[in-house]
């Protein structure tokens, strides 16, 4: 289990390619016999009929130019790609985990822009070439913790959160972060169907404003030497790898600063399940999954049980912003 | 005439129903073992597996209700391979559950099924489903006199228990698991008189 990353490990894209087409196929089972367990899609027909998702996606991710790889002392092998981009939560294009690869052909996120307001000085609309000509990249090697208890490691390239943020000077009201996912049903299916994943859009989540400028939040914009591939939040998410992997938005729109707490999307819908901090913390079960243990998407068919750590192994660098905090109330 | 064939030919049927049942279990094994199911297909494969297993459920409860209304007695007599098949789906997905999700740990399903309330009806629906199997030969049945019947009456509760274990399994989405629990009480309805002679008599007099 414990090896070092090597670039070797890294699934080839070929590879990467080969199973989208094969996934394809599998759109067959919706239509199996009439005693057959339809699991895929669901019995009754997730999508609303006005979308229309293409053959082939629309977007391609495109290389990017890496100009600092961010020396961790992460000992974990790497998720591979093709594991990375085939299972997902985001349930703007469906709720199940091989959908979003599936239903996000349509969506193109060229052009797109970020707009910043709220309690700041100077509330601005970024383009994404602004965005990537003023930030330099660099890739950082995070563990993601989902909240259903299984995990990856996955390279990501982006930039810190705070550095962003720090071009449209706070306020010293802005206590908290607010960040808002695209809404857009045209090219988010999961937006437009009937039954949605029963969660309301667009999806919005938060950190305080310590949080956001803690120097491992990361607004990301690729993976795996690439841009991000739409099924991953393209072009642009937020990446906190001590917190459930819900916290980590993607697609963002917009981000507002702001004074109160801001509504997130899980904890609105479930408040006895879901918290605003939402840290990774082996303690705390969830009412619907252990948290002590989690499976470790790896390269092997058959994922491993490893014990979670609390701040998902991030401790030494964030335990100081929740001091004198009762983790179990603020979960 | 359909039906004077179909009784001549009740085993066709019944070789019929068991491709049926069998062929989506080949379809999963085939599109796990060509890795056509994304980057973790465990979850997929704990819905597929479960959601079969409540399918044919419902299926198994129809027949006899459909049996009476279109006066084909002998469909009673493939319930009980339904019935097996549906012990087959659980026994699958509660072994994928186990081996695949919690890695073959067993303090971790003991955890489980003290913990989550879903699962501790997901196993008490199960231990059900088990005895029943273990009780459907012709033998053990001629043995058990009357009490095989009040012991199979027990598949009614794992027609309530099954859909609550599903609603309260989902994370969001709760329209589907309801529309499930709508059909497990339909299908209870049609059996309301039987359902009723079996109740104690002082919570029958209530009722009435
Ligand atoms: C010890 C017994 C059982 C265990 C541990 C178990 C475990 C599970 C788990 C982990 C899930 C998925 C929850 C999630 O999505 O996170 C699930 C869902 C489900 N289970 Fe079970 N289960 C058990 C018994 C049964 C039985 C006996 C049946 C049917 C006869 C059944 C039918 C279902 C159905 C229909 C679902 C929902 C599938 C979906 O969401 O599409 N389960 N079960």
């Amino acid at each position: 289990m414990t090896k070092k990353i090597l670039s070797s490990d890294i699934t080839p894209e070929s590879l990467y390619l080969n199973r989208r087409n094969i996934i394809k196929a599998s759109g067959l089972i919706a239509g199996s016999a009439a005693v057959s367990p339809v699991a895929h899609a669901g019995i009754f027909g997730l999508f609303a009929d006005e979308v229309v998702v293409p053959e082939q996606a629309v977007y391609q991710p495109k290389p990017l130019t890496i100009a600092k790889k961010v020396a961790n002392n992460l000992t974990e092998v790497l998720t591979p790609e093709s594991k990375v981009t085939s299972h997902n939560n985001f349930y703007e294009f469906g709720t199940n985990k091989t959908d979003p690869i599936e239903n996000s052909k349509a969506f193109n996120p060229e052009p797109w822009s970020i707009t910043i307001d709220g309690e700041v000085e100077k509330p601005r609309t970024f383009s994404m070439d602004d965005i990537l000509k003023n930030h330099p990249i660099e890739e950082r090697i995070y563990r993601l913790r989902c909240v259903e208890a299984w995990s990856m490691v996955i390279p990501w390239l982006g930039f810190s959160l705070a550095d962003l943020i720090k071009k449209v000077n706070p306020t010293s009201k802005a206590k908290y972060v607010a960040f808002q996912t695209l809404y857009d049903p045209k090219q988010m299916p999961g937006q437009a169907s009937r039954l949605g994943g029963g969660i309301p859009f667009p999806y919005v989540e938060g950190l305080t404003i310590a949080e956001a400028m803690h120097p491992l939040s990361l607004l990301s914009v690729g993976l795996y030497g690439k841009t991000l591939p739409a099924q991953n939040g393209a072009p642009i998410r937020l990446v906190v790898p001590w917190k459930y992997g819900f916290k980590s938005i993607k697609s963002i729109v917009k981000i507002t600063l702001t004074e109160k707490e801001p509504p997130t999307t899980w904890q609105a819908l479930a408040p006895n399940e879901y918290g605003f901090f939402a840290n990774v913390n082996p303690q705390v079960d969830h009412p619907r999954w252990s948290q002590a243990t989690e499976r470790r998407i790896a390269d092997g068919f058959r994922a491993e049980r490893i014990d979670t750590l609390m701040f998902n192994g991030y401790g030494d660098e964030v335990a100081s912003l929740y001091k004198g905090m009762d983790l179990r109330k603020f979960y | 005439m359909v039906k004077a064939w179909a009784a001549k030919h009740i085993t066709a049927i019944k070789v019929m129903l068991h491709g049926g049942a069998l062929l989506p279990l080949c379809w999963l094994a085939w599109q796990t073992f060509s890795q056509q199911l994304g980057g973790d297909p465990v979850q997929y494969l704990t819905h597929f597996t479960g959601k079969g297993a409540l399918n044919l459920l419902f299926v198994t409860l129809l027949i006899s209700p459909a049996a009476k209304w279109i006066k084909w007695r002998f469909l009673l007599q493939t319930r009980r391979l339904l019935g097996l098949w549906v012990l087959a789906y659980a026994l699958i997905h509660v072994a994928i559950f186990w081996l695949l999700d919690l890695a073959g740990r067993i303090d971790l399903f003991v955890e489980e099924v003290i913990k989550r309330p879903y699962i501790t009806l997901g196993l008490v629906a199960l231990l059900l489903l088990m005895a029943l199997g273990v009780t459907s030969a012709n033998r053990i049945r001629r043995k058990m006199g009357r009490n095989w019947q009040k012991l199979h009456n027990w598949v009614y509760l794992v027609a309530l228990l099954v859909p609550i274990h599903y609603y309260w399994s989902v994370k969001s989405a709760v329209l589907e698991p309801s529309i499930y629990i709508l059909i497990a009480a339909f299908l209870l309805l049609l059996r309301r008189h039987k359902l009723m002679s079996h109740l104690p008599s002082k919570v029958k007099a209530k009722v009435a």
